[in-house]
């Protein structure tokens, strides 16, 4: 029973850690994203439907990234190099994804006559099941081997992030950047070719969230109403609850798996909480960490200094 | 010799010439849809024509553009104050939400009472959920400095959850069987009609007026625009920064609040997980747009109202979906976006040195 438990709450983590990488990224970098549920939105769309037509995860994947990119170079033209309002940008391309998706996603069910279905061999391929070997340890074996593939991607993906952030020098250049681009513009870090190779990443890998959920989480069928569903804005606040770290979003995205999946494991009749509550818990949370860190006035945990503001180098 | 090119800021630009690259942008924009249009296998003139008719064609059509106007209008007046402070409250969502809330409280419980009585009761309840909602953020940035985008935008999500609490628990209709819904009020809590229209309409242009004497024409309107130009120059005048912000703040949130209520007790009659649906967001659109001023919000505000009207008639007249509306006001908006860097910068040519 908590092995099932945990095995769903990894499973519902996976998007929105997917999301939480890619927003960290942007952020790190001092631009903060508000467009991750459009980029979700496209990603899913784009990842179905070369699922759709070609059947192969590695292009499915590859489309969601390319169309990621696409949408956060959008974003990065007009906060980088127009200097537009972060916020307002975001939040454009939110309403925007949004509409893309929608709108090619209903031609598409037009298109198929009623509703797109991936093949059998695809949803094979996204299937769950053991690794050799290690998925015959007891309990474990379930619990961590046992995944989809695209599991294992978000969690690699999370570390790679890490690693990059915090131990080389370009990851070290783009933290610069986040926290001070007058500073790192003067030693020499060129800021605007930075603060876009990060955007651009992040919203590439903000999409492949939307792909898990429209591969995984829709059961090879495209559901155009609610196949992203604030999944995204969750990704936003889970960067909060990770302290802007990658590694620390692994734990943190089961954790909000978790309380996705409570209400189907409590014990009705023992425990009577409102289902409501279950789906609020996370942005309760998130708020109290905001208020928490915000109160020890720690640097680590809080966002880069210069995220939200727009760097334009006469001004510095 | 080398040239290159650099950006330069720009002083202040006349009227006319903000208007021009409006007008540009939105020329731009429309050109950048039609190609859109074109490539989907359309006529983008026929498009356009008939999002402007299917806006603009018939008494009903004109009552669904301005209902779809109306909470748009007061949230976006409502953010005007906490923007014009610098303070990026992205929370009107949230705020809509629990002015909805409260003003729901008293049309479910307090249906007994007179007419004027309750409504007016619904619309200080109103006030005072949103207000709420926009204080909480604000006390924290004045305490902690914590980071007020980041906690309006969960707020936000708080509060959505609260309607589905209400929903399904203490709220829920009895008398509905199957999916959990809260009654519809009674026609004692029914905001009236004005026009054959409900009287939200009323009610936004009134705070166009209100909202505009007040951010240009008292002394706390300029206190706010003080504290938004640097809160060090505002704490030298001997002005109360803290009190300053959350007054704002309160202002701000029982703006969008009073957006909720109308929404509850004008439109839906009932109260919904859709009760803001995205206005809070769109409204920070608008208000950013029409530069934080309340009469150009008035315009833009029927611009958008228009635009999302006339694209619900894609479906039958053209067999496209209605998300033909958010991909075109996505590309207008991205066009706005990048012409507005030049009311603010200018490209110059420069002989490069080495």
């Amino acid at each position: 029973m908590i092995i099932n438990f945990l095995f769903a709450a990894i499973k519902a983590g996976t998007p929105l850690l997917f999301g939480t990488s890619g927003e960290i990224m942007s952020e790190k970098s001092g631009n903060i994203n508000l467009g991750v549920e459009g980029m979700m939105f496209m990603g899913a769309f784009m990842g179905f439907y070369a699922a759709y037509h070609t059947g192969s995860l590695a292009l499915a994947l590859l489309a969601a990234f390319a169309i990621g990119v696409f949408a956060a170079l959008i974003y990065a033209v007009l906060t980088v190099s127009f200097m537009a309002n972060q916020n307002v940008t975001g939040l454009t391309l939110t309403i925007f994804g949004t509409g893309v998706a929608k709108f090619f996603g209903e031609m598409m069910i037009s298109k198929s006559g009623g509703s797109p279905k991936l093949s059998e061999r695809f949803l094979a391929s996204i299937s769950e099941k053991p690794i050799p070997v290690l998925g015959d340890i007891p309990l474990l074996g379930k619990l961590l081997f046992s995944h989809n593939p695209l599991v294992y991607l978000s969690v690699i993906i999370a570390i790679i992030c890490t690693i990059y952030m915090l131990k080389t020098r370009h990851g070290l250049n783009m933290r610069a950047v986040g926290e001070n681009p007058g500073a790192a513009d003067a030693a020499g870090v060129n800021v605007t070719l930075v603060k876009y190779v990060h955007i651009l990443l992040g919203g590439g890998i903000c999409a492949l969230g939307g792909a898990y959920l429209s591969l995984i989480n829709g059961g090879g069928i495209w559901n155009n109403s609610s196949v992203v569903n604030g999944q995204g804005w969750i990704s936003v606040a889970l960067v909060i609850f990770a302290s802007w770290n990658p590694a620390k979003a692994i734990f943190g995205s089961l954790v909000f798996g978790a309380f996705s999946v409570l209400q189907f494991y409590v014990p009705k009749n023992i425990i009577v909480i409102p289902n409501a509550f279950y789906v609020m818990l996370p942005f309760i949370i998130t708020t109290l960490v905001l208020i928490i860190s915000s109160m020890r006035k720690s640097r680590e945990g809080s966002q880069p200094a210069g995220c939200g503001v727009n760097y334009f180098r006469e001004e510095r | 010799m080398k040239y290159k090119i650099q950006v330069v800021k720009k002083a202040e630009v006349s009227l006319s010439k903000n208007l021009l690259l409006s007008l540009l942008a939105i020329v731009s924009a429309l050109l950048a849809g039609g190609i859109f249009i074109l490539a989907i296998g359309h006529n983008p003139l026929n498009i356009y024509g008939s999002i402007v008719q299917g806006a603009w064609r018939s008494p009903i059509a004109i009552k669904g553009t301005i209902k779809i106007a109306i909470p748009l209008l007061i949230a976006s007046l409502g953010i005007t104050p906490a923007f014009q402070m610098k303070f990026w409250n992205i929370g009107a969502e949230g705020q809509i939400i629990m002015g909805g809330i409260f003003a729901t409280y008293f049309a479910l419980f307090f249906d007994h009472l007179p007419h004027g009585l309750l409504l007016l009761l619904m619309f200080i309840a109103g006030m005072l959920g949103g207000g709420l909602w926009g204080l909480i953020p604000a006390y924290f940035k004045t305490k902690f400095g914590t980071n007020e985008t980041l906690f309006t935008l969960m707020l936000n999500y708080i509060a959505l959850y609260l309607i589905k609490y209400f929903t399904e628990g203490p709220w829920r209709d009895p008398a509905s069987s199957g999916f959990p819904k809260i009654a519809s009020f009674a026609k004692n809590a029914r905001l009236d009609q004005v026009l054959g229209l409900h009287a939200g309409w009323v009610i936004g242009l009134l705070l166009v007026v209100l909202v505009f004497i007040y951010l240009n024409f008292t002394k706390r309107g300029y206190e706010i625009k003080v504290v938004g130009e640097s809160t060090n120059t505002a704490r030298y005048a001997g002005m109360n920064v803290k009190k300053i912000v959350m007054r704002t703040m309160f202002l701000s949130g029982a703006i969008c609040g009073i957006a909720g209520m109308t929404q509850v007790s004008g439109a839906a009659f009932t109260l919904g997980e859709g009760v803001a649906g995205g206005v809070g967001f769109t409204a920070i659109i608008v208000a950013w747009l029409a530069k934080l001023n309340p009469v150009i919000i008035l315009i833009v505000t029927v611009l958008f109202s228009m635009l999302e009207k006339g694209c619900s008639v894609m479906q039958s007249s053209f067999g496209l979906s209605t998300a033909v509306s958010s991909i075109l006001q996505g590309i207008i908006l991205f066009f706005i976006l990048a012409f507005d860097f030049f009311t603010r910068y200018r490209f110059v040519l420069r002989k490069s040195t080495n």
